[in-house]
């Protein structure tokens, strides 16, 4: 177990090599300069930009620029944004927590719509309440987050003018009115992509909680006496969530990707935002590092899954 | 439009019958700029009207708190490196320059005690030296105190090369700065600097930043100052956070240097989202209170402001949506590099061609259906009607004209109805960066040439490549190998010398200057060059309105450029809110300290 962990870690260095070399081949090959205003601007002469391009290095050919990335990544260097010329650890430090309440509740949110009513769903299929949650989960997860976002937003803001729809990081105000202030606008973005999770996660568990259910030591909890609560509690839900879990696990990456899109629209200031914007500046050091954050993401946590499933299942062992 | 007659105008604003709004409207009608009218007010000892405000507090504060949405949000804090107008606007939140320009043109004072003038002695007539007296009493926000050395300061520290500053292009012509007392400085230029405003003047070049702070981080230590981030400015908020690419925040500053300003206690500008959400959060839910650069179709605004919370503010500012009608040949090679300087055009050399095309531009139906208030008709990159009543416009759109000016200019059709001369089609490709107004501009015009013989091809780029500035892309718009292409070039800066750079011979872009230079037409003409350079030194401010006038009419009428519409700066402005006026020649802020509620 410990080897298998081991040789899976040490496998992931030359794998984020990789990585980072195909992304920074491409962000560099990419069209686009980061001092592009600078040149349309007839004010700024434009030897201010040839200048600022060799100053930042721009014109160096690509195997010198990207062995001098390697070689600050290897000291804790991420460099410095060339928009805003602030360290790239201080711009993405200043948003991840954001992007993490907004995640992390919206994963919650999930969990606690899914796992009832798939349960429930699979407890009494093709009834009427099974219909209704299959058809809202399809609905769900057919339409993308940029639509149910926007949709959103001309309900409960426009139309009835419930909530807010810009999202402020920072909130004046003390105690219960700043909880208050920050749950209301953190309402729809994490609704939005708490949804949309709890959809495909509703079917997931519905279908494992189906395959558990039939199988005979349900019976013989039954047989033996156990409460219908019991059972369902300690003997299906608890083996459903095995694949259940897994699957939480794998759909990290997939929920960043969501709140790059979500973020944009609600104007929450994480780190996907901050991406989106690097990416339509052409500040190659903020995309590099996010991005990079992003794969080490996705790698991490399918290793975490293949462990999690281990852990959970002891008939599964690697070697 | 001859300088007899600007002279004559000058003296009815000076009898008072003509309005000095009305004198300003026609001067920026001519192609010039709201500043440089006001300089030939001023210089006819007309004097200048101070900007009114609605309200006039008798205590400071107590407003409670402004939100502003940019909907491009700033990225950084110290002037000199701020090229976008969203980052000008958040530094202009906390620093100040000496004097800025309101939406007269008139060089309003901000930290300068007195606007210069011949008259005070402040402009030397050679135009060699401009004396400005500062504000006394004037504080940094940690208590010192601002004086003439951090003038001085500024202009070393924008000129050091290592600092890579890109506030730089008013300051190259500035040859000393001599420290005449404590706060009084005597700025020397090279050559005779007809519009001695622009340093340290306005939002984009003027504003400046303490020495106290900057002096350690001068040149290749620039990007290391602390204050980068956390500026420390005269401005009238004192500033309490900031997140790149997200939110500003300012408190009120208690010992700003003007009396019972600035009204709110704190400001907010929040950035990021697209330009709909910020007009809807402004005029239509009320959310915030100010949006900048509301780039939305007009249908819409109209349909937000039925809900009566705000308003879009429109004022006319320097941007021109143009057709550039390429003189080189963009489809023959020379020496690698198409577009080439030695070659030309072989259909559009034509004058009879360009006068067609120029007539072929329906502007009035791409104002009315794809513009609406957001972009006015305008035959004026640069054109100076031949009488003054119809202040504005004198295009016209009218596709048998163009047929017998075709005809005439012996221009057959073909078979497929498709106009030919020697065996030369008159087929072209046009391209702009895609942008669904654009789109539909190019519709336009692309049908009005079918029916007069000429077939457009149309081509669109996405913005990001059709702007970039990378030399080995031939689809920018510095490459411009194509027979026409269209955009909206920006006369942000209130003085248009450098803004006509763009016809003068020197400035052909080229593969040997990797593209950078600014004459993207590759016009070249000797009259031009000279007028412009007769104009760069000229201290009479009448001759130098004429002088431009020239010029604009040199580019109008060989139909370098095509002028479509004109597009005024639009914001979003809450129905509350008092004095938020634009200025149109500087920052959104620039007024930020008389900002009231109602």
């Amino acid at each position: 177990m410990y080897k298998y962990f081991l040789r899976r870690t040490l496998i992931l260095i030359p794998v984020l090599f990789g990585i980072s070399a195909v992304l920074f081949t491409i962000l560099v090959m990419a069209p686009g300069d980061p001092f592009e205003e600078l040149a349309t601007n007839p004010n700024v002469p434009p030897e201010v930009r040839m200048n600022l391009r060799a100053k930042f290095g721009l014109d160096d050919p690509l195997p010198v620029r990207y062995a001098r990335w390697v070689a600050s990544m290897m000291r804790g260097d991420w460099g410095f944004s060339f928009v805003s010329r602030v360290n790239v650890d201080t711009l993405i430090l200043q948003r991840l927590p954001t992007t993490l309440v907004v995640l992390g509740s919206a994963q919650l949110l999930a969990i606690l719509v899914a796992i009832p009513i798939g349960t429930y769903s699979a407890l009494r299929p093709y009834s009427i309440f099974d219909q209704i949650a299959t058809t809202l989960a399809f609905i769900g997860f057919s339409l993308p987050t940029f639509f149910t976002g926007l949709l959103f937003i001309l309900l409960l803001s426009i139309h009835l003018d419930w909530l807010p729809f810009i999202y402020r990081s920072d909130i004046s105000g003390t105690g219960w009115r700043w909880y208050w202030e920050h749950i209301r606008q953190a309402i729809m973005p994490v609704a939005v992509l708490g949804l949309a999770q709890a959809a495909s996660m509703t079917r997931f568990m519905r279908a494992a909680v189906l395959d558990v259910i039939r199988l005979d030591y349900v019976n013989t909890a039954r047989a033996k006496g156990l409460s219908e609560g019991v059972t369902l509690v300690k003997h299906v839900v608890r083996n459903a969530l095995i694949p259940v879990v897994t699957l939480v696990a794998i759909q990290i990456p997939t929920i960043f990707g969501g709140a790059i899109v979500t973020e944009q629209i609600f104007r929450v200031p994480g780190i996907g935002s901050l991406l989106i914007t690097s990416i339509l500046a052409n500040d190659t050091p903020v995309v590099m590092a996010v991005t990079f954050i992003f794969s080490i993401l996705v790698l991490v946590s399918s290793l975490a899954a293949d462990m999690l499933y281990a852990w959970l299942d002891p008939r599964i062992s690697y070697r | 439009m001859e300088e007899r007659e600007l002279r004559a105008l000058v003296g009815q604003v000076k009898a008072g019958t003509l309005s000095r709004r009305r004198f300003v409207r026609m001067m920026v009608g001519l192609g010039l700029t709201a500043p440089m009218a006001a300089q030939m007010l001023a210089a006819a000892g007309v004097a200048q009207a101070q900007p009114k405000w609605t309200v006039n507090p008798t205590k400071r504060g107590g407003g409670g708190l402004v939100k502003a949405l940019w909907w491009q949000a700033p990225t950084l804090l110290n002037p000199h490196f701020a090229n976008g107008t969203k980052d000008q606007d958040a530094c202009r939140i906390f620093y100040e320059p000496l004097a800025s320009y309101d939406p007269d043109g008139n060089v309003v004072p901000v930290l300068a005690a007195e606007t210069p003038s011949v008259q005070n002695g402040g402009v030397a007539k050679d135009g060699l030296s401009v004396t400005w007296k500062l504000k006394k009493n004037v504080v940094w926000h940690d208590g010192k105190p601002f004086t003439a050395d951090d003038v001085v300061f500024n202009w070393e520290y924008v000129m050091d090369p290592g600092t890579a500053a890109v506030t730089i292009g008013p300051y190259r012509d500035i040859v000393r700065i001599d420290k005449l007392d404590s706060h009084t400085v005597k700025i020397a230029f090279k050559s005779p600097a007809p519009f001695w405003a622009a340093p340290f003047c306005g939002a984009a070049n003027g504003v400046i930043i303490p020495k106290h702070l900057f002096q350690a981080f001068k040149g290749d230590k620039s990007r290391e100052a602390p204050t980068n981030l956390k500026p420390v400015g005269t401005g009238p908020y004192k500033f309490v956070d900031f997140k790149p690419g997200d939110i500003v925040r300012g408190e009120i500053n208690p010992s700003y240097h003007v009396a019972n300003r600035p009204f709110f206690d704190q400001v907010e500008m929040k950035g990021g989202g697209d330009a709909i959400g910020a007009a809807r959060a402004v005029i239509q839910t009320g959310e915030y209170d100010y949006a900048w650069n509301m780039q939305v179709e007009d249908e819409i605004l109209k349909r937000l402001e039925q809900g009566g919370k705000g308003h879009a503010d429109i004022v006319s500012g320097g941007n021109i949506e143009h057709i550039q009608v390429n003189t080189t040949d963009p489809w023959t090679e020379v020496d690698g590099e198409r577009s080439s300087a030695k070659t030309k055009h072989p259909t559009l050399s034509d004058p009879a061609v360009r006068q067609a095309l120029n007539l072929l531009v329906d502007r009035g139906s791409v104002q009315e259906e794809i513009y609406g208030r957001t972009g006015i008709a305008t035959a004026n990159f640069v054109n100076a009607p031949s009488r003054f009543v119809s202040k504005n416009t004198k295009w016209e759109f009218s596709v048998d004209k163009a047929n017998s000016i075709l005809e005439a200019a012996g221009w057959k059709r073909g078979g497929d109805g498709v106009r030919a001369k020697d065996g030369k089609k008159l087929k072209f490709v046009y391209q702009t960066s895609i942008n669904n107004p654009r789109q539909k501009t190019q519709q336009i015009v692309k049908q009005a040439c079918a029916k007069a013989g000429i077939e457009l091809e149309l081509k669109a780029v996405t913005a990001n490549i059709f702007f970039s500035s990378d030399p080995a892309n031939p689809d920018t718009y510095s490459h411009f190998y194509t027979d026409l292409q269209m955009y909206t070039t920006t006369m942000t800066q209130p003085d248009p010398q450098r803004f006509m750079d763009q016809f003068t011979s020197w400035e052909v872009s080229a593969k040997d200057n990797k593209f950078a230079l600014t004459n993207k037409t590759r016009w070249r003409n000797e009259e031009y060059d000279k007028t412009w350079k007769a104009a760069e030194t000229e201290m009479d401010p009448v001759k130098r309105a004429a002088l431009f006038i020239k010029m604009n009419d040199l580019v109008i009428q060989n139909v370098v450029v095509i002028p479509v519409v004109f597009r005024p700066r639009v914001a979003a402005i809450s129905n509350r809110l008092r004095d938020a006026v634009q200025s149109g020649w500087d920052s959104d802020f620039w007024a930020l300290a008389y900002w009231s509620k109602a």
